[in-house]
């Protein structure tokens, strides 16, 4: 039969030509075809093929934006990177890119793909990668990079020290989709690092329900090692009561010394406890036998019942899965009988089931009988013994006389019914039968001098070596039982000797030697051809045998005293041999491992450790800061109150975390806002009162001023210059993973009738605060200037300028200065005859508005002009900035805004938090022939800097909005009929 | 974890390979060939194979080995249960898991496998999930496909996978908002020679199709919870509830899944619904036997018994059979030697009846045990263990569903000794 390796392949040159025509394909500029190309290519992948030659044809096609496409490229990708490790490095960067992506599944997918080229170069690369993604904001991203550690250290073992950091970072992430990934990265990184999960044990504790179910299995078997190593343990009670029932005669004081301190288990402990139980209940089998396998090894022994169930439930599963979990509740069932004793009948073995499955139910079975279940269990036996699988009947067989030699009521009875199946027609069975009844004879032979004569019978019709020799054997070593029957055997077997198997021929020398030292009479002749024979045996260990035989007995000059001692060496009374189970030593492996299934250890196990005789600190363990940095409120928090928080049953609670911790934000951030919040909100009621105060008496001057610089505007809408009070905060909010940069404005309205007084002011502004400030988590972005003017508005004529003459212009741009100033622009021209040297703002201004100044012009030909922007904070008022070049411009009320986008819901809503005092509504009438809505929005934009919201009423004919600080406009249409 | 994958098929062709780690070269499957040909059974293969460097893990269903290559220590159950999770999502996915439908949708397998495992570890086994990332092939989008050149690869990006209900995505819509539940329970049962119940237990399982929008909370309450002894979830399922108020509370994924699985066991009484009578014989001279099987309806809660059908594994050397069936019809295959008896609705009126005689291979010896029979059979709107649904509340969706509960009972391992 040829291997199949080798069966697969077809000569090469296919491939050539074929791959000839997919190179073409994916060099198309079709998508379809360079698709349908790697598909086959991916076929070929699949069987085994070799593709690798097409390396740089596909290699090219790794940023395409077909997402199929990309995808079967980099399943290309990772099956050949390291082969063709120089070709790989081309499309590092494409990667590289894609990890700054805002979208986190491709950030994610960017990740899993570098990781998995394994390319040495690009170590630093991966490392790097792996460092920021550990730190990303969304846990799916993380998780990436806790798989992507354990392909780096396979990678790079010398990596390990940096991947620790990593990996210590990671456990402490509160998020469930990472908890699996990142202890599986601990257990193949650093399993031996203990110290790393001390303080996230509680954590993963309560985190364990929720997570994914892969996740629970690693989890389990790592915080299982981890629990060894940390507590006392719980089954102390009953071996140091076992001690004391023996100590109790001679030593008492000892044993008082242990009553006066009872075990009590160690809260953490009952916490993995508790915690691990929901989840025998799990569908997957492998979080089933991990929580069994936890309290096999953690539980004190009266707890350990509960998972006898759900074990026994894991039997109706697959064949696979019933062929594990048998082998560990064989292994189970040898050490606490009683656990599994109740479900014997699960036990039972039916017709269908595969070989392997039936040999282990036997084994439980046999582990499970005791006196009282034996003669159910042996008539289930009798059953199985006629089983058309011979191998099967030949091992419940053994099963008997295993029972037998156990529970000795029953040993006759099993006896007997062995010797029934002597006459049985099938030779395995009749061989397994003698091999046993050897066995059981052993243990009381002069009662059973019959069976043997039976069996000396039966020698003649029994083939198989194993049973012959067992016969042989038995002659041999009760040859005084049998003195007639067994000198008669020697005879027959001198004549077949040759032809022996090497088993039967080795106790055909042992037969023909003891009947020599007893019977030497009748034997002697017997004996000698037959040690001759095997002198010249092909077999050494035949010839051996005989050398050594043929000394030990044949007393000659040389042996000397040996020979005198030949009976007492052979015929010694032989200790009867012990049945036990194949699963005796296996409990020396963690249950549930690879490692326990194949009963030797396999690479990567980790041993259990024993329970210290002392318990370690217990106080490692305790989390102390609920972690937040600048919240110093939840320092604070008592260790007792925390702890209160660990043990009580707090599943809900951990619900609404995780759930909240997915949507970006997480609990804990939710938590420390509101903390912080009103923390500032304290702070900045105070700073906003004193503040009014100051600017209070400023205010009131301006106030008449204005009032008398109103203009008419070409609407015809009065505006009455606003009361100002501005108060802009910026607030930052910093949490762990966010920030919120909110900016609060008020009073930043046009407030008609400015009559209000400074009371209302302050009352407003507190109301203000509260209701409006914190929902505004929209950060609200300007949007473009809907409307340019192009118009220059002259701010000095070349007469008075005396040749410098300087026009302005607002840009309605966001000024680059800051965010309150308005940026304008000032063209200057020197219509002179002479040159005009370092024209610059002065330094003093005499308003005191914030003025950006331009550079000084440090010199200006005659009839050129330069164009400079500067920026001016306003205050939001329309109070002039002047400046010394004798200037002063006065903006429009339109220029002081801003459009911001946003959409009509929130419009609305925005605009119900500033009714009252700060709406103000006049009435324009206008000629029909300018009441269409372009006209319109064309005037209002062409005064005011405003944006459109477009609006779903029909007479609402636009909305407009400004800037940082809302203001909201609302041009509602009435039409009038007439 | 798990390194690689070798797709091999009951003829020992292996026909695909998936690598999560480094290439592991296919002749590491020798060793699988040299254990699949001691074992004579597709069945006897031992699930754990140790070789020099690797461990081999595998399993057996629908005429296909799963051949997993481990490297290190490693639950051997991880594996199992991921390779028949990897198994239910092919046939999810293409109706039926063979040969010829992986082999037809290589491309597919192969991007399902790329999304399950990342570096030997389980990433998305949820079908929902899955099924967001890449689309199952149906006749109508493949013909599309080819014609468009669009691809099975979702342009969406799932969201289950980042909520904390990883099971359900979001923005479910129906428009006949409906949920059924299927309570199907297997007997299985070992009778011996006299008609006694050596052994029987009860397994049950609630299927569910749940077509509900948005997210719907669900409540299932039975009338007689406290039969259930042994029950394990879906990971939907909160325990807490279940423990406390023994109510099944959850937020269904969509579509078709498994809600539960329970087990009544041995202990309580478990009725069986039919009595078999036999008589296999073999005579010691003349290599014939006889073979005499009634079969009557005994506790059936006054429903009809259906799909009965009777299975005998005959021993080797029986030749043929030469029978007479009072009811439905019967097949002895010579080359597997199993008889099969077809018997449809049990009439309780006239009791179906086999009888006839056998003919062994001339001069063997006669078979040593008599074949024991394998039951098979269906009883509809009937759950023997007595189980009854008794509600189903849904909250936070304000539509009202369409509810239907269905009962059915089966034979599960149902054995009678001869």
């Amino acid at each position: 039969r040829l291997p199949k390796t080798a069966r697969s392949n077809t000569p090469p040159h296919i491939y050539i030509t074929m791959n000839e025509d997919l190179k073409e394909m994916l060099e198309s500029n079709k998508e379809s075809l360079k698709l349908e190309a790697m598909k086959r290519i991916v076929g070929l992948i699949a069987k085994g093929k070799n593709a690798y030659e097409l390396f740089p044809a596909v290699v090219k096609n790794v940023a395409s934006k077909n997402i199929e496409l990309k995808k079967l490229v980099y399943v290309y990708l990772v099956r050949y990177a390291e082969e063709q490790q120089d070709l790989a490095l081309l499309s590092i960067s494409t990667f590289q890119r894609a990890l700054k992506d805002p979208n986190q599944l491709i950030r994610a997918s960017a990740l899993r793909v570098l990781s998995s080229i394994r390319v040495p170069i690009i170590v630093p690369i991966m490392m790097l990668a792996i460092k920021e993604a550990a730190t990303d904001l969304s846990p799916y991203v993380r998780k990436t990079a806790a798989h992507a550690i354990q392909k780096l250290y396979s990678l790079d073992p010398d990596q390990k020290e940096h991947l620790i950091e990593v990996i210590e970072k990671l456990l402490k992430d509160k998020s469930t989709l990472v908890a699996g990934s990142v202890v599986m990265a601990f257990e193949e990184v650093c399993p031996d690092r203990i110290d790393l999960i001390h303080k996230n044990y509680r954590k993963l504790c309560n985190l364990l329900v929720d997570v994914e179910e892969w996740g629970q299995v690693v989890i389990i078997h790592m915080l299982t090692r981890y629990a060894r190593t940390q507590f006392v343990s719980p089954w102390r009670e009953d071996a140091v009561f076992d001690e004391n029932s023996e100590k109790t005669f001679y030593d008492s004081e000892g044993r008082r010394v242990d009553q006066s301190k009872p075990y009590i288990m160690d809260p953490d402990h009952r916490l993995l406890l508790r915690n691990t139980k929901p989840l025998l209940q799990s569908r997957n089998t492998a979080v089933v036998m991990a929580v069994s396998q936890l309290y096999w090894h953690l539980a004190p022994k009266h707890e350990l019942s509960i998972i006898t169930k759900s074990l026994v439930r894991l039997l109706r599963s697959h064949r696979e899965v019933q062929y594990i979990v048998l082998q560990n509740i064989a292994t189970m069932s040898i050490q606490r009988k009683g656990m599994f004793e109740p479900f014997m009948k699960s036990f039972y073995v039916r017709s269908t089931d595969a070989t392997h499955i039936k040999t282990l139910k036997l084994e439980i079975l046999t582990n499970l009988a005791n006196e009282a279940n034996i003669s159910t269990i042996l008539r289930e036996l009798q059953t199985y013994v006629k089983s058309q699988d011979k191998a099967f009947a030949a091992a419940t067989i053994q099963a008997i006389g295993r029972c037998a030699t156990n529970i000795s009521e029953v040993t006759d009875t099993c006896l007997n019914g062995l010797v029934l199946l002597l006459s049985n027609r099938d030779e395995t069975v009749v061989a397994e039968s003698v091999v046993v009844i050897k066995k059981l004879l052993q243990t009381q032979p002069s009662q059973h001098s019959d069976i043997i004569k039976h069996m000396a019978k039966l020698f003649d019709s029994i083939t198989v070596p194993m049973a012959r020799a067992s016969i042989l054997w038995l002659m041999g070593e009760y040859c005084e039982h049998v003195p007639k029957n067994a000198p008669d055997v020697l005879r027959k077997m001198a004549k077949t000797f040759i032809s022996e198997e090497d088993i039967v021929k080795l106790q055909t020398v042992n037969l023909a030697a003891k009947l020599y030292l007893s019977n030497s009479k009748q034997t002697k002749l017997l004996t000698q051809y037959i040690l001759n024979l095997g002198k010249y045996d092909q077999n050494y260990d035949i010839r051996d045998r005989t050398r050594f035989i043929r000394q030990l007995i044949v007393p000659n000059e040389k042996s000397g005293a040996l020979s005198r001692y030949a009976r007492r060496i052979l015929m010694a009374p032989k200790p009867a041999p012990v049945l036990q189970s194949a699963f005796k030593d296996r409990d020396r492996f963690q249950l549930g491992t690879l490692s326990h299934t194949l009963n030797s250890q396999s690479n990567g196990y980790l041993e259990l450790s024993d329970w210290p005789a002392v318990a370690p600190d217990q106080s490692v363990r305790i989390v102390e800061v609920v972690e937040l940095a600048g919240a110093p409120l939840l320092g604070k928090s008592k260790p007792g109150k925390s702890a209160e928080k660990f043990y009580s049953d707090s599943e809900e609670e951990e619900e609404e975390e995780g759930s909240s911790s997915e949507d970006s934000s997480s609990s804990s951030s939710e938590e420390s806002e509101s903390e912080s919040e009103s923390e500032e909100n304290s702070d900045d009621s105070n700073k906003s009162s004193s503040s009014e105060s100051d600017s209070e008496k400023k205010k009131k001057t301006l106030k008449n001023k204005k009032l008398q610089q109103q203009k008419p505007d070409i609407l015809n809408i009065t505006y009455l210059p606003p009361q100002i009070i501005q108060k802009a905060l910026l607030l930052f909010i910093m949490t762990k993973f966010f920030s919120i940069h909110i900016v609060l404005a008020f009073s930043n309205q046009f407030v008609a009738n400015c009559r209000c007084s400074l009371l209302c002011l302050c009352v407003f502004l507190a109301c203000q605060f509260d209701a409006v400030s914190w929902h505004v988590r929209v950060s609200l972005q300007a949007s473009f200037p809907v409307f340019v003017p192009e118009t220059s508005h002259e701010l000095l004529h070349r007469m008075t300028g005396k040749g410098l003459s300087a026009q302005y212009r607002f840009t309605r741009q966001p000024c680059i200065y800051g965010n309150s100033m308005v940026s304008l622009q000032l063209t200057l021209s020197n219509s002179s005859d002479q040159a005009l040297e370092n024209i610059h703002i002065s330094e003093k201004s005499s308003t005191g508005q914030n003025i950006h100044r331009f550079n000084a012009i440090e010199r200006l030909e005659p009839q050129a002009s330069v164009t400079v922007s500067m920026g001016v904070d306003f205050n939001d008022s329309t109070q002039a900035a002047n400046f010394q070049l004798c200037v002063s411009i006065q903006p429009a009320v339109g220029e002081l805004l801003l459009p911001i986008t946003m959409t009509e819901a929130d419009f609305t809503k925005e605009q119900g938090k500033l009714l009252g005092m700060n709406e103000s509504s006049a009435t324009i009438t206008m000629t029909p022939e300018n009441i269409s809505s372009q006209s319109v929005n064309r005037k209002v934009v062409s005064v005011a800097n405003l944006g459109v919201i477009p609006s779903s009423q029909e007479n609402i004919h636009r909305r407009c909005l400004n800037l940082t600080k809302p203001t909201f406009w609302n041009v509602i249409k009435k039409t009038n009929c007439s | 974890m798990i390194h690689s994958l070798f797709l091999i098929n009951n003829a020992g062709d292996l026909f695909l390979e998936k690598h999560w780690k480094s290439v592991i070269s296919r002749s590491v499957c020798d060793y699988f060939f040299e254990a699949r040909e001691k074992a004579v059974e597709p069945d006897n293969v031992p699930p754990v194979i140790r070789t020099p460097h690797h461990y081999l893990i595998n399993i057996y269903r629908e005429k296909i080995f799963f051949v997993s290559v481990i490297q290190t220590e490693v639950p051997p159950l991880f594996v199992i249960e991921f390779l028949h999770r990897v198994a239910e999502t092919f046939q999810d996915y293409f109706g039926e898991c063979s040969e010829t439908t992986i082999k037809d949708n290589v491309v597919i397998v192969y991007e399902l496998l790329e999304e399950m495992l990342d570096n030997g570890f389980p990433l998305a086994t949820e079908s929902n999930i899955l099924k967001e990332l890449i689309r199952p092939p149906t006749i109508l989008r493949s013909m599309v496909n080819t014609i468009t050149g669009s691809s099975n690869v979702g342009e969406t990006l799932p969201t289950g996978q980042l909520s904390n209900i990883p099971w359900r995505r979001a923005g479910v819509k129906y428009t006949n908002n409906e949920a059924y539940f299927d309570v199907v329970e297997e007997i299985d049962a070992i009778l011996d020679k006299s008609g006694t119940t050596v052994f029987a237990e009860i397994q049950g399982v609630i299927d569910a199709c749940v077509k509900l929008s948005g997210m719907p909370d669900l409540t299932l309450s039975f009338m007689n919870p406290r039969l259930l002894d042994d029950v394990s979830f879906h990971p939907c399922v909160r325990y807490k509830r279940w423990e406390s108020e023994r109510v099944i509370s959850f937020i269904p994924p969509d579509g078709n899944f498994q809600l539960m699985s329970y087990h009544i066991s041995a202990q309580n009484l478990v009725a069986i619904p039919i009595y078999v009578k036999q008589n296999i014989s073999f005579f010691e001279t003349g290599s014939s036997g006889r073979l005499d099987i009634a079969v009557g309806p005994k506790q059936t809660m006054g429903k009809t018994v259906e799909c009965l059908v009777v299975t005998v594994h005959m021993p080797k050397v029986v030749l043929s059979a030469n029978l007479s069936a009072t009811q439905g019809t019967y097949n002895y295959d010579p080359v597997t030697k199993i008889l099969l008896w077809d018997i449809g609705k049990l009439n309780p009126q006239k009791l179906p009846n086999l009888k006839g005689s056998l003919s062994l291979q001339s001069g063997a010896p006669k078979p040593e045990e008599n074949p024991s029979l394998n039951i098979d059979l269906k009883i509809q709107q009937l759950a023997i263990s007595g189980l009854k649904v008794n509600r189903l509340d849904m909250y936070g969706e304000k539509y009202k569903p369409f509810k239907g509960v269905k009962y059915v009972t089966k034979a599960g391992k149902f054995q009678v000794r001869t």
